[in-house]
């Protein structure tokens, strides 16, 4: 089933399902309900990145040198995890200019110079011609190939055929006429192609599953899984060397690491990748996604690659098979017509994935960049007064296909056949490597002028073309083969190869280093020498910030203009619908209707009507229309810097005045809580005051009343004397005690007490108290009970503090026992790390409310009103204080009516628990 | 903001984790004859790398988003 018609008629097929697929999504696109934004369809329009030289020259390199291929994906996906830094802002860039292309870009960094724009445009043309005749190579080829079928003949074997028979001439042709349907449907080139989006993301699905379906076969189906391919391969004495392929470091790790760079550039500076990636990407969000399933499309095609090399080794062990071919020749060999097909078309929508993408981004460079430019310049033209240019537009742009693909038909014929498909692919590589310093140093350096960047551009490219166009066109007998070996004139310090005698490197690495060298050094050193003008300071600025400060051109703008004027230039370029349709958007963002309501002709309108006529002719000849359509005042240089100095100055002030603001707010309330802290210790103090004073003269009242009585009535009976004598000295022994707390608590408050630490046996201390006391327990009647271990651990305290505390607990124990059957209960034990120690009395016991506030300064439990107050009111709070001095803790346990228990803690001294 | 900057940082980072794994002199301890699971170890080592990489970004980049 593999005769011509069968293939040529399932390629048509195939075509025209891609051409249903596009004219489905832009039918949805233009009824508002776009199929392409998803990060899944952004991934893989992004794997337009694998093109024929993927899926049929991977293997073929791989049948070389075995991981040889690999840096290619490896560095995209490298590159791909600082696209969250750099992509995210070239994108937001191209978003606010409408970028329509690379060399938009470049040429609306520096300045909207035109003459960069122009000669970033011939260096893509130029750099991706033999990319292009590549695509062609393989299509034509596999073409032959399976014609040949069940004979596996080699296309080089069947003979030149005269240019009108030469299948590679009609591939380009309806290549191109394919691309023009596709591509040239929409004028408005910064508006996504989303027909084209869908139907390069189905074809990303497509080369996909016919490798994985070959590669399944091969492995699983002609052998039994990878470790018998790689075992057999092992086996084989001329195979086995390509298991270790990596060797010495100045010769392969050097050309695997430049491998690495180069790739990881042509990622971003591929014109197709560029298109994809930031032309029709619809949202920035899709990033996200996009970051790591790109990689993971790039794993699964190159899963399969080194079993289908090893196995077309294995299979053709005589070398009469091109290895670039094992892809389609592996299963032609093995009868399977239907996966030879399979195969054909996955070739096939890899290579016309890229052409109808590559081309589509050239012939937009070529035409708002190179050719518009000039024409709008060429006064005899005069085209600045046709009513309409929207058909020119499209002339050019349809030309510039057809042109471009006839190029790399040309390249093919001329140069082709003398290289492998790798080669010549990577030559492209290098060439758009070239714009990476211009790009990536105009979005991070302000400094970047457009005189360092042209000539940094051309010092590069020049290198490129000297060390591999010039090789590649001397290999194929263009230009003498002596150029090679002696060097131009003879000089030997200038051969091609070997540029001032540098060798050991391959053609790549030796190429690579030479041209990034002229390329940085003349891009650094020329911007650093040289000053910018007006509007190169303002775009650098734009473009380095655009984070900082959106959409901000409208102030670089003076002049006068009228709407009819800018209406027309719009008209122009984008049809009467187009125009009507960005007036509209521009009233209605400003509660405006048009064409009701009167519009105001000012900077910020000139502005958005440039950046609009951007989006369809480029940034460049956008400025040379806008400009011939107004009166506008040049800015100087000073000037603009001045509209910068400003913008940033308010932006550095304001955020110095928030900061400051901040600041203040912050102190203020640091100030509030302080203020608060001091009024609350001084009312406090003020209670205090009040407390101490109240307790003292309660005494006081007392001691002077009974003086006065003894001092008025000389004749007080002896045993009345002597009554009051005694209250006299109780009532002073009382105030004596209870300044003596006060200044004791105020000692341990203010840190200032002294502590004698020892060892203290709680025990011994216990037993000791009790026994001082024992007078007053006989008085007063009062049964005592203890319960104490054997011994417990020693604690470390102050030996009078601790009895401090313990006395006063037990005379408050004494004093609020039951009268008459009073008994106290007092009780040691060991707590894990701790030593505790009970004092149960069988009083009227605590109220619930009053055991929280008991061991606060100056509470005394019961009715102050009723019952003589009996105590200071601090001995309670100046256990409680002892105790936590040591670490211990102080807690009562009460029922109301039932007596209550305090109890103390103190942890035992470390390392004798 | 700051998450946004971390994970930038984080993606610089693997950048450089990935630099360092497929170069010189990390790549030439796995250049060597043998084979892990009957596939030869340099082979072995380079895919897997490659898919631990992809797999950290994945869940640096799900985390940031989330």
């Amino acid at each position: 089933m593999l005769q011509g018609w069968v293939v040529v008629l399932t390629s048509f097929a195939y075509l025209g399902l891609l051409f249903a697929i596009a004219y489905y999504a832009d039918q949805r696109a233009d009824q508002g309900r776009s199929v392409i934004a998803s990060p899944y369809i952004y991934s893989l329009s992004l794997a337009v990145y694998a093109t024929a030289w993927t899926f049929y020259g991977s293997v073929g390199r791989a049948a070389v040198d075995g991981v040889g291929f690999l840096p290619i994906y490896l560095g995209p996906t490298l590159m791909i995890a600082l696209w969250w830094i750099v992509m995210r802002k070239i994108l937001r860039i191209s978003k606010l200019n409408r970028i329509t292309s690379l060399a938009d870009f470049v040429a609306s960094r520096y300045g909207k110079s035109a003459l960069l724009g122009g000669v970033v445009t011939v260096i893509a043309v130029i750099g991706i011609v033999p990319y292009i005749s590549l695509q062609l190579k393989a299509v034509s080829n596999s073409f032959i190939i399976v014609l040949q079928y069940p004979e596996i003949i080699m296309p080089a074997k069947v003979g030149a055929v005269p240019v009108f028979k030469d299948t590679a001439l009609w591939v380009a042709l309806i290549l191109a006429l394919f691309t023009i349907l596709f591509g040239t449907r929409h004028l408005y080139s910064a508006e996504h192609h989303e027909g084209m989006v869908a139907a390069i993301a189905f074809e990303s699905l497509m080369k996909l599953l016919a490798f994985l379906a070959v590669g399944v076969f091969v492995t699983f189906g002609i052998y039994n899984g990878f470790g018998d391919v790689f075992a057999r391969a092992a086996s084989d004495q001329k195979l086995a060397a390509m298991l270790t392929p990596l060797e010495g470091v100045a010769g392969s790790y050097a050309s695997w690491v430049w491998l690495t760079i180069l790739s990881m550039l042509a990622i971003m500076f591929l014109p197709r990748q560029f298109q994809v990636t930031v032309i029709e990407n619809v949202d920035e969000k899709h990033l996200n996604k996009a970051i790591w399933l790109f990689p993971v499309y790039m794993l699964a095609i190159n899963v399969f690659v080194l079993p289908i090399a090893f196995g077309g080794r294995l299979h053709f062990p005589d070398g009469s098979v091109d290895a670039d071919t094992f892809v389609l020749t592996l299963p032609m060999v093995e009868k399977q017509e239907v996966l030879a097909l399979l195969v054909f078309i996955g070739g096939l929508s890899a290579a016309t994935g890229m052409v109808i993408v590559e081309t589509i981004a050239l012939s937009t460079m070529v035409c708002n960049d190179l050719l518009m430019p000039v024409l709008l310049r060429l006064r005899r033209l005069r085209l600045s007064e046709r009513p309409d240019l929207t058909g020119l537009l499209l002339g050019i742009r349809r030309g510039a296909i057809v042109a471009i693909l006839l190029l790399g038909y040309l390249y093919f014929r001329l140069a082709g056949e003398a290289y492998a498909l790798v080669s010549i692919g990577l030559i492209s590589f290098a060439a758009v490597a070239q714009f990476a310093p211009a790009v990536l140093g105009g979005i991070f350096w302000k400094g970047a002028t457009r005189s360092g960047a042209l000539w940094g551009l051309i010092a590069g490219f020049g290198v490129w073309f000297y060390t591999l166009l010039l090789p590649a066109l001397a290999r194929s007998d263009w230009v003498p083969r002596s150029l090679l070996e002696h060097g131009p004139f003879g000089i030997e310090l200038l051969r091609p190869l070997e540029l001032f005698g540098l060798t050991g490197l391959d053609q790549i690495t030796h190429a690579m280093l030479w041209s990034m060298i002229a390329n940085v050094g003349v891009y650094v050193s020329v911007s650093l020498v040289g000053a910018q003008s007006a509007d190169e300071h303002r775009q650098a600025s734009l473009f380095v910030d655009v984070f900082r400060r959106e959409a901000g051109g409208a102030r670089f703008w003076r002049g006068t203009a009228s709407v009819p004027d800018l209406y027309n230039v719009l008209v122009r370029f984008l049809g009467v619908e187009g125009a009507e349709t960005a007036f509209g958007e521009y009233a209605r963002a400003r509660g405006r209707r048009w064409p009701d309501d009167e519009l105001e002709a000012d900077a910020e309108f000139v502005h958005y009507v440039e950046t609009r006529l951007a989006g369809a002719i480029g940034a460049a000849s956008a400025r040379i229309m806008v400009a011939s359509a107004v009166k506008e005042e040049a800015l100087e240089l000073d000037e603009v810097r001045e509209i910068l100095d400003e913008a940033s100055q308010v932006v550095v002030y304001s955020h110095r005045l928030e900061q400051k603001s901040h600041e203040l707010e912050a102190a203020t309330a640091e100030l509030r809580a302080a203020n608060e802290q001091l009024k609350e210790l001084d009312r406090l103090k003020d209670d205090f005051m009040s407390t101490v004073t109240h307790e003292l003269r309660t005494p006081l009242t007392s001691i002077r009343a009974f003086s006065e009585i003894l001092l008025a009535n000389p004749d007080v009976e002896l045993e009345q004397r002597r009554k009051f004598l005694s209250i006299i000295t109780k009532e002073t022994e009382r105030l004596t005690r209870l300044i003596n707390q006060v200044l004791d608590l105020a000692k341990i408050e203010s840190g200032r007490a002294e502590w004698h630490v020892t060892r203290v046996d709680v025990r011994e201390l216990v037993t000791e108290t009790l026994a001082g006391m024992s007078q007053l327990f006989k008085e007063k009647a009062i049964e005592v009970e203890t319960r104490l271990p054997e011994r417990v651990p020693p604690v470390l305290a102050d030996l009078d503090r601790v009895i401090q505390v313990l006395l006063n607990l037990l005379s408050n124990a004494v004093k609020f026992c039951a009268p008459e059957r009073g008994r106290i209960e007092v009780r040691v034990s060991e707590n894990p790390g701790s030593v505790r120690v009970d004092v149960r009395d069988n009083g009227p016991g605590i109220r619930p409310e009053d055991q929280a506030i008991i061991f606060d300064k100056f509470r005394q439990v019961g009715d102050t009103l009723t019952e003589k107050p009996s105590g200071s009111g601090l001995g309670l709070h100046i256990s409680r204080q002892i105790v936590e001095h040591f670490g211990g803790r102080m807690w009562v346990e009460s029922r109301f009516g039932e007596g209550a228990c305090f109890s103390f803690t103190l942890p035992v001294e470390p390392g004798r628990v | 903001m700051d998450r946004l900057d971390r994970k930038a940082q984080r993606l610089v980072a693997l950048c450089i984790l990935g630099f360092l794994l497929f170069n010189y002199p990390i790549l030439a301890l796995f250049n060597r004859a043998g084979l892990v699971l009957g596939i030869p170890v340099l082979y072995a080592y380079i895919f897997a790398a490659w898919a631990l990489l992809i797999a950290l970004m994945a869940i640096v980049v799900g985390r940031g988003s989330g």
